[in-house]
């Protein structure tokens, strides 16, 4: 939690003016009580009007006065938190916009979100909430008690038993609250994760009369949280009362003592009605800080997984001399090895092969045989283990990330399309493209008479993620927007899986004239995809376990020749 | 886009500092505040005398707090007659026994008054939570009992932010500021009430400071609300591109988004920023605006007390007590303000709960007794029967008209068509997921709706594309069609299923836990445990609706023995857009735009040369002939 706050560093002037304010400012509401004792001990006691009108005056100065110190702070607390929130979200979107894919699966997309959004929040409102009170708190307790001292001494004693019992108090709750605090939230996560399955599993429970077991299992869940919050609740419950407490039985001992000393005259009436204002002050103020650690706990776990994201440095940098080559872009992976972090085994092994420009290259293979992996680690997603893979003779590490994926057009194989239009999309791969190399672009896709179709054709307005389009559809945007950037490189990964055969045949030939002088790399499922290919590399297991053209590998390929049987199994019929 | 939005509610409103925020934001308004209100209070019926009891001891523990300040006063009070003396050149004694007595009280009140504050808040947890719990069991238990149209328009985000964020908040409220409005009350009404016994014109002093209060909130609220609204859009906005952005990170990678992406983040953080900045300065202002009225009042009494005093209208120990009083009397009304606030968040929430259950139920015809089928031998199950039946999803948008269908014991039936022809639909119908709008429906000559829908899908099993499983052990994942079988009954049907080995070759073997996504297992090993599950449940009827979609053709050839095995002596229902996986099938539908457009055996649909014919070369001639050929 302190960690983060270094990115209050450029505040640094202002949070010390904030300082100040918010130290005058506790400083006129503490002297208010002193004048009132003067009121009471030289204005009333000895009849003196003019003497309580004067001090009312001043009282009334010193209460403007510490409005405007509060005014201006609420200015510079508001401005600094908005500003270290603005900057520190910044790093943190910037920081994951540089992660590699790596970084990305070690933390799984959806934290991150939830870190650069909720946690930021979360920790903003402490930044906020510590410079509008937390800063008080402490001013105000040594504030109190110096006041406190200076209008008696002996009283003061008082105070040094009341203050560590309610520290001791005050701890005393907050370690036993904690833990129940954190193991609620995981009840609700997992109360949450119930929820969550029964929602995306809502067919398959009810297929199978499962509902009232869900139900009980939800219910065990539930009371299971309701217990703990009740524990924690009760726990909790002994704070109010407890520091309430603690504050009257220190004015009951003040008075006490107080009357004693009046009583021999070695205090005055006026400063013993101030001294138990101060300390009632005193007390506030530790009730403030222990409001905060409610709060607390869970900011500062935000505040870890915020940190996290910023400690953790790309897997994937760019070379300090990054090399570029101006020799068309052929691609050869030389006993390339890959391996997911954590993983035990080879996601791809010694996997060597060629790629020429002009020429078109499949891969084939079972699902988990590493042909996405393949295509993903050449525009540098992933780092290889050991061996080398060159793009135009250089190797790709040697290159900037920028060089090198600028040469490169991919199509992933989960369709993401962005919330904007159509034309937005497109541009995203090449936002320089002109009206006409996008209608190059999206007939080739196949994708202008849908297109043409949308409500507004190019500028019509995507819903989030494309929901309103067909699976069909999106791929062919996808493509489209590929085959906006005209790049040395095409990788498809599994690209026209959602296609139907003459879209697919018909976008292949289109794509064959379209980019004749590229070098392609199609990673499909079907056998009528990869047959005519210049190249095929059949895959399994990481490994290539053959190449070579359609006719070559059904002679000598026994995965290639397992793979054509399971699709053409109905031969003898068509 | 809503499970943003749920987000940003979430966050909006932080534990701890909720009166904090509740001033100057303008409250989530319910649409009809009277009416959830009261139905929000029959959920505390069960509660009824503990709310009673709190409610007593709350008015015992703030009326001690509220008498003791003018108990204090007369301590002093007894003091500085004694010192006026002094100060007179008089000789008097202090009256010890007297002093003492009150000081005996004042340390009574106080003990009781933190002892039933303690009460209050010890049975108010265990009202609240116990409530919150009720509400959250109900609206889950309602939820199993929607019909599945429920789940089509309503995102999961906004199901859940239902169940957990509405109903957090409102146990939050409960908790927090049910007790703190009763006692907010009674202090209100106490203070005013001990300040008039004290000093009626000086009570009108604080009185007069009231409206004070009243008017600054107000006008600092409407100036920061503006703001306020501005920070949740662009906060909203902020989300979904993060969204956005982090989830499409492999294209913005490919395509070298990063920097556009950042300026974009960065555009929005700045005006996120300025209206974050606006509305707090603003509404950080109330905080001390009202600190400052109270001071103010404090100077006032301070001076006219004093005034008084010395004029013999007021003693040193009233004013004591009564500045205690008008200190204190602000806190109270602040509350009441912020608790204002946080009542409409809670009761829109609450409302928002309610809609929930008051949905539309799926209806059940009156209880018919559940009897598990008995497997006999010889006696042949599993005919169903579709009688002209008619559905569609949007009333004003035709889906399925006139269609019927007979299918007789253990044969196979396999659906074919292209997207949006109606396939799945027709399993949904058949599993009454959702209800015929028009035409008869029955199973073994037994109208489906005579049944009750449990007993009903109790003959049915289901393999889909969608493998779901739940984050629990493999072996309880099998068992969850037939939770009473035994150890060797789910071996063997994993064994059935192809899934015997590759579960044997994990770490934990059948206890292996499948994690929340599911993601330590593949795809295909998915497909072979969701095809256990089928075979254990035993069901008369099968349904496997692209049940073999995600997974490539060598794999799927694996699994296509365990559907073989599956398939044995039972009715089935095949979907597939693979058409090679269901020539051997008894009867083929073709369907499209909601109705049969051709039915028979692959090889008489191949001899019709119709839609099927042609479907099938789309599929497979070119290929297989060339294929060949080479």
């Amino acid at each position: 939690m302190i960690k983060i706050f270094r990115f209050l560093k450029p505040w640094n002037r202002s949070i010390a003016i904030l300082l100040a304010l918010v130290f005058f400012q506790v400083l006129a509401d503490l002297f208010l009580p002193t004048l009132m004792a003067d009121i009471i001990d030289q204005g009333v006691m000895l009849g003196d009007t003019a003497f309580i009108l004067r001090i009312g005056g001043i009282m009334l100065l010193i209460t403007l006065f510490s409005i405007t110190c509060a005014v201006v702070a609420s200015w510079i607390s508001a401005t600094v938190a908005a500003g270290f929130g603005q900057h520190l979200r910044s790093a943190v979107f910037t920081k994951v916009s540089k992660f590699s894919l790596h970084e990305f699966d070690q933390f799984g997309a959806s934290t991150l979100i939830t870190r650069a959004t909720n946690d930021i929040t979360q920790v903003q409102m402490v930044a906020l909430v510590i410079a509008r009170m937390l800063l008080m708190a402490p001013m105000m307790a040594i504030g109190g008690v110096i006041m406190a001292y200076s209008q008696d001494p002996p009283l003061t004693w008082v105070l040094a038993v009341a203050v560590p019992v309610l520290i001791t108090l005050v701890v005393l709750i907050a370690r036993k609250a904690i833990p129940l605090f954190a193991s609620i939230q995981i009840k609700i996560d997992r109360l949450n994760g119930n929820l969550r399955e029964g929602l995306s599993g809502v067919r398959v429970i009810r297929a199978f009369n499962r509902v009232d077991h869900e139900q009980e299992r939800f219910e065990k869940s539930s009371v299971d949280l309701s217990d703990t919050y009740i524990d924690v609740n009760r726990l909790m419950a002994l704070m109010m009362p407890g520091l309430m407490l603690v504050m009257n039985l220190t004015t009951l001992a003040v008075l006490w003592f107080g009357f004693a000393r009046i009583e021999v005259g070695s205090l005055q009436l006026g400063s013993m009605i101030a001294f138990t204002q101060y300390a009632m002050q005193i007390l506030f103020a530790f009730m403030l800080m222990a409001m905060m650690f409610s709060i607390l706990p869970r900011a500062q776990a935000a505040a870890v997984r915020v940190d996290e994201v910023l400690n953790t440095d790309p897997g994937i940098v760019d070379p300090a001399n990054p090399q570029s080559s101006t020799t068309s872009a052929s691609i050869e992976f030389k006993s390339a090895n890959f391996r997911y972090p954590g993983a035990e085994a080879l996601a791809l092994k010694n996997v060597s092969f060629r790629a020429e420009p002009g020429q078109v290259t499949a891969i084939i293979g079972s699902t988990g045989a590493g042909k996405s992996t393949l295509l993903r680690i050449i525009p540098r997603f992933y780092d290889i283990e050991s061996g080398q893979i060159e793009v135009g003779g250089v190797e790709t590490r040697e290159y900037s990330q920028h060089e090198l994926r600028g040469r490169i057009a991919y199509v992933p194989q989960q369709v993401t399309l962005f919330s904007g239009s159509v034309k937005s999309n497109l541009l995203v791969a090449n936002p320089a493209a002109d009206a006409e190399r996008l209608t190059i672009a999206t007939t080739t896709a196949q994708a202008t008479p849908f297109i043409e179709e949308l409500d507004g054709g190019l500028d019509h307005e995507l819903q989030q993620g494309g929901k309103n389009l067909s699976g069909g559809q999106k791929q062919r945007l996808a493509i489209a927007r590929a085959l906006s950037r005209s790049a040395e490189v095409y990788l498809f990964d599994d690209s026209f899986s959602a296609l139907d055969f003459t879209t697919d045949a018909k976008l292949r030939a289109a794509l064959k004239t379209e980019i004749c002088d590229a070098t392609v790399i199609i990673v499909a499922q079907r056998i009528g995809t990869v047959m005519d290919a210049d190249q095929i590399l059949v895959m399994d297991e990481g490994e290539i376990v053959g190449r070579g053209t359609h006719a070559q590998l059904l002679e000598d390929c026994p995965t290639y020749q397992e793979i054509v049987a399971s699709q053409l199994r109905a031969e003898d019929v068509a | 886009m809503s499970e943003t939005k749920a987000q940003t509610r979430q966050s909006a409103v932080p534990v701890g500092s909720r009166t904090m925020a509740a001033m100057g934001q303008a409250p989530q308004k319910a649409k009809n505040f009277g009416l959830t209100f009261k139905r929000l209070l029959t959920w505390f019926r069960p509660f009824r005398l503990h709310l009673f009891s709190v409610l007593v001891l709350a008015i015992l523990s703030t009326s001690f707090t509220i008498v003791s300040p003018k108990l204090m006063g007369n301590a002093i009070d007894l003091i500085t007659s004694t010192l006026m003396l002094h100060l007179q050149g008089g000789t008097a004694e202090f009256d010890h026994p007297a002093i003492n007595r009150v000081l005996l009280l004042l340390l009574a009140f106080y003990l009781f008054s933190s002892l039933f504050l303690y009460f209050t808040q010890w049975i108010m947890a265990g009202v609240s939570q116990r409530t919150v719990q009720s509400m959250r069991d109900a609206t889950a238990a309602k939820l199993r009992r929607l019909p599945l149209s429920y789940y089509d328009s309503h995102s999961h985000g906004d199901i859940l932010s239902r169940v957990t964020n509405d109903l957090d908040t409102i146990s939050t409220t409960l908790q927090q500021s049910a007790t703190q409005a009763i006692t907010s009350v009674i202090q209100i009404i106490g203070f005013v009430i001990m300040m008039l016994t004290i000093s009626p014109s000086l009570t009108l002093v604080v009185l007069a400071t009231l409206p004070l209060y009243a008017i600054t909130t107000f006008f600092i609220a409407r100036k920061s609300q503006p703001h306020f609204a501005a920070q949740q859009k662009q906060l909203g906005l902020l989300s979904s591109h993060v969204e956005e952005m982090f989830t499409g990170q492999v294209v913005v990678k490919a395509f070298g988004h990063e920097e556009k992406s950042i300026d974009t983040f960065k555009a929005i953080n700045d005006d996120f920023s300025h209206a974050y900045q606006r509305a707090n300065f603003i509404s950080g202002i109330i905080f001390p605006a009202m600190n400052f009225i109270s001071n103010l009042g404090y100077v006032l009494i301070s001076v006219v007390g004093g005034l008084w005093i010395t004029s013999g209208r007021l003693s040193v120990g009233g004013i004591v007590a009564f500045i205690q009083y008008s200190r204190s009397f602000s806190q109270p009304i602040m509350q009441t303000a912020s608790i204002a606030n946080i009542l409409q968040s809670t009761i829109a929430c609450a409302e928002r709960v309610f809609e929930v259950m008051d949905e539309d139920e799926e209806q059940d015809p009156v209880l018919s007794r559940f009897k598990p089928p008995v497997h006999n031998e010889n006696e042949l199950r599993g005919a169903v029967k579709l009688d002209n039946i008619s559905f569609r999803y949007e009333a004003d948008q035709p889906l399925i008209e006139d269609l019927s269908l007979d299918v007789e014991p253990r044969h196979i039936i396999a659906i074919v068509g292209p997207t949006g022809a109606g396939k799945t639909t027709l399993v949904n119908l058949l599993m009454r997921f959702y209800e015929l709008d028009a035409g008869e429906y029955s199973i073994d000559g037994q109208s489906a709706h005579s049944l009750s829908r449990s007993e009903l899908r109790s003959r049915f099993g289901m393999v889909l594309q969608d493998t779901w499983l739940f984050g629990g052990t493999i072996y309880d994942n099998i068992a969850f069609g037939r939770p009473d079988a035994t150890r060797d009954e789910v071996f063997a049907a994993a064994t059935a299923a192809h899934a015997d080995h590759f579960v044997r070759t994990l770490p934990e073997g059948y206890d292996t836990v499948l994690n929340e996504e599911v993601n330590n297992i593949s795809q295909g090993q998915k497909q072979l445990l969701t095809i256990a599950r089928a075979i254990l449940a035993n069901p008369d009827i099968l349904i496997l609706d692209e049940a073999t979609s995600n997974v490539d053709t060598r794999t799927e050839m694996q699994i296509q023995q365990a559907m073989k095995k599956l398939m044995k002596n039972r009715t089935s229902f095949v979907i597939a857009h693979r058409l090679s996986t269901i020539q051997d099938a008894e009867k083929i539908l073709v369907m499209d735009k909601g109705s049969i457009v051709e039915q028979g055996t692959h090889s008489e649909l191949m001899g019709q040369k119709g839609f099927y014919y042609d479907l099938f070369l789309s599929q497979f001639s070119a290929e297989p002939e060339t294929a060949l050929e080479s």
